[in-house]
């Protein structure tokens, strides 16, 4: 299983194929009135394209640093290549500096590096800007499981009702009543610990909300006129459900989608902190910002890796919590 | 009322049972005994260690159902964890071999002393603020402070708890940086500073959350109703929009009321402050499932009463409402 997973032209057609599946979804939607009426609202709105735009440039980064290919014996990644050059030094040093921090013993640097270097001595500009491969990838993974899971059992409960709507409240009211924080840590602790346990822990318990507010949606647009219309046409249920009302809700599973890619990003942060996190090696901000609790006590004090890892995690998480507003506004029936 | 309130955690034995049999599952089923007993144990452990370790703790039982002959059916992991529950039993840690009931109650008076102030003051601040911004609603003030609280909650906690304590504790000596002690003023002296942080840490998102819920009541008729018969608006927002908002602000406060006493993870753990955040947090280092578990169980239960309390304080507070 995990042997599939590591084979190169697995993961670079998992990237393409997740991208291919947003674009094909987005494509999709702007077909619904609703959405385009939405996107001409968007287009006027300066701080949701700018974080929109800003988005964008961190998944391109993040895709870049996914794409891999093979280079002298090994592989390489599209940006890994761009920083190719980098050399690696023996431990810390400070943003430009010319020497290993040091006290006692600085020894000469290979190289010069913009933001210093980290305890391995890999190059922290390097590093931050890899870190985005691991925000889009517990990002996607995550998005795969819970979105599809919570909004078509929020359909199914809503549309259904009675016992079907009955189980789906259970199950979720169950999943709902243990806090957030604490099933994360079970399931994490008791599966391995690494990237895709990650995603599998935050999709168990993120789909909740996102079925609570498709499954009330759901009620409400049954209740109008089109679905008995399409119900005295004598559709299936199938068809009222994909054709009806799967298009009227996608803008609620956007939005969501959105805020919850900001919430995901915050969470490997602090998941890496309890140990629970990004393993050790991986490109993270969350091993940056855990790495800063022996940092800041050095003397001199490693402060860089701690500024670059925060200012291009707030950088990512402020943009989308941004555009994710800007998205709610263009799609509020009751603006302006 | 009373008969309600029976109907209520009638209610909340079921969805226990399902968080029983979701951790059951996690612990027991994903996850081999075996594989915890050597988590535990170290990789030094001889098959008969790991075989004495899981018998003392009654793992090596069968796991659903005994089918072993002269055997009660029920003597298995499942039945046995599911009787524990029932009975309030949280049995022993998996590493220290404390009782976990002791542990708890022990850890529950650091956590509460950090997390009541610090959710008291960071509501009211957080209702002062949200109430401002809708005062002044429309205004450039009003979108900076939206932009504000949305900048506030995008930072990582991490940041602020390594910002306080590295700045404000170690460089200009305000505060102790690290440490615990219960002994009046000195606690204080102790709290203070991660109080404030946890205030600071929601700030953000609460300030948003109920401005957004203000705004809505903004909307409605009676406030027009009331602009109309010549309140000022300052009376308006501070009577009549707060009387009503709060309504919709104690359901999304009240289910999380008695979750306080399961402290701040983070907090607790960066400042060592001996409560239950703290506790869990070297159970997830250490590998202790029984106190994980246990946490999950303890948890749930919490949230569930916070859930009953919830409808009750609906009631007592919104006259339409009534509780049978």
């Amino acid at each position: 299983m995990s042997g599939f997973f590591d084979q190169l032209w697995v993961q670079n057609a998992l990237l393409f194929l997740g991208f291919g599946l947003f674009a094909a979804l987005i494509v999709s939607g702007s077909r619904n009135e609703r959405w385009q009426r939405a996107g001409r609202y968007l287009r006027g709105d300066r701080t949701g394209m700018v974080s929109g735009a800003i988005i964008a440039i961190y998944l391109l980064v993040g895709a870049l640093e996914t794409l891999q290919f093979p280079y002298q014996n090994g592989t390489v990644s599209v940006i890994g290549w761009f920083f190719r050059n980098v050399p690696i030094e023996s431990t810390y040093s400070a943003p430009l500096a010319a020497t290993t921090l040091s006290t006692s013993d600085p020894q000469p640097l290979k190289g010069r590096h913009l933001l210093g270097t980290d305890a391995l001595g890999k190059d922290t500009f390097a590093q931050t800007i890899r870190a985005c491969r691991t925000a889009l990838i517990l990002g996607g993974f995550t998005s795969a499981i819970y979105i599809p899971l919570g909004t078509l059992l929020g359909i199914l409960a809503g549309y259904y009702r009675r016992w079907v709507d009955d189980i789906i409240q259970y199950v979720y009211s169950v999943v709902a009543s243990v806090p957030e924080i604490l099933l994360l840590v079970a399931i994490i602790i008791v599966l391995e610990k690494g990237l895709g346990t990650m995603s599998i822990a935050l999709g168990t318990t993120g789909w909740v909300g996102l079925c609570r507010l498709i499954r009330g949606e759901t009620m409400r647009q049954s209740e109008r006129p089109y679905v008995a219309a399409a119900r005295a046409l004598g559709q299936s249920h199938w068809r009222i459900i994909t054709r009806h009302l799967l298009p009227n809700v996608m803008h609620l599973v956007l939005i969501n989608f959105v805020l919850g890619f900001s919430g995901l990003v915050l969470a490997e942060a602090t998941l890496t902190y309890l140990g629970v996190g990004s393993p050790i090696g991986t490109a993270s901000w969350g091993i940056m910002i855990d790495g800063a609790r022996s940092e800041l006590s050095r003397e001199p004090v490693v402060w860089w890796n701690l500024t670059a890892a925060t200012f291009a995690l707030f950088g990512l998480v402020l943009s989308l919590n941004l555009f994710g507003d800007a998205l709610r506004r263009a799609f509020d029936p009751k603006r302006g | 009322m009373f008969s309600y309130l029976i109907r209520r955690i009638l209610y909340a034995v079921p969805i226990l049972l399902g968080v029983m049999v979701l951790t059951f599952f996690l612990f027991f089923v994903v996850q081999k005994p075996e594989t915890m007993a050597r988590n535990v144990l170290g990789k030094r452990a001889t098959p008969q260690t790991i075989a004495e370790y899981l018998h003392k703790r009654g793992y090596d039982k069968p796991r659903f159902i005994n089918r072993e002959p002269g055997q009660p059916f029920y003597d298995s992991i499942f039945f046995t964890q599911l009787q524990k529950l029932a009975t309030f039993d949280l049995g022993v840690s998996d590493v220290t071999g404390r009782d976990l009931k002791t542990v708890f109650k022990e850890g529950a008076i650091p956590s509460l002393l950090l997390t009541l102030p610090a959710f008291f003051v960071g509501f009211i601040m957080a209702v002062g603020l949200a109430l401002y911004l809708v005062f002044v609603r429309e205004t450039r003030l009003d979108a900076a402070g939206a932009l504000v609280s949305i900048a506030l909650m995008s930072v990582p906690p991490m940041i602020y708890i390594i910002f306080g304590q590295a700045v404000i504790a170690l460089t200009f000596n305000y505060f102790p940086a690290f440490g615990f002690e219960l002994s009046g003023l000195t606690t204080l002296k102790f709290l203070l500073l991660p109080v404030s942080l946890i205030v600071v840490m929601g700030l953000g998102s609460d300030v948003r959350l109920y401005r957004a819920i203000f705004l809505e009541e903004i909307g409605q008729d009676y406030v027009r109703t009331a602009q109309a018969k010549g309140v000022s608006s300052t009376r308006l927002l501070l009577v009549h929009v707060l009387k009503n908002g709060m309504i919709a602000l104690i359901t999304l406060v009240v289910a999380h009321l008695p979750l306080l006493v399961m402290g701040s993870l983070l907090i607790e753990n960066f400042f060592g402050i001996p409560g239950l955040g703290n506790l869990l947090v070297s159970a997830i280092q250490t590998s202790d499932f029984a106190t994980v578990r246990a946490s999950v169980y303890l948890g749930s239960i919490l949230y569930l009463i916070g859930l009953a309390a919830t409808d009750v304080c609906y009631a007592l507070v919104d006259p339409r409402i009534r509780l049978s």
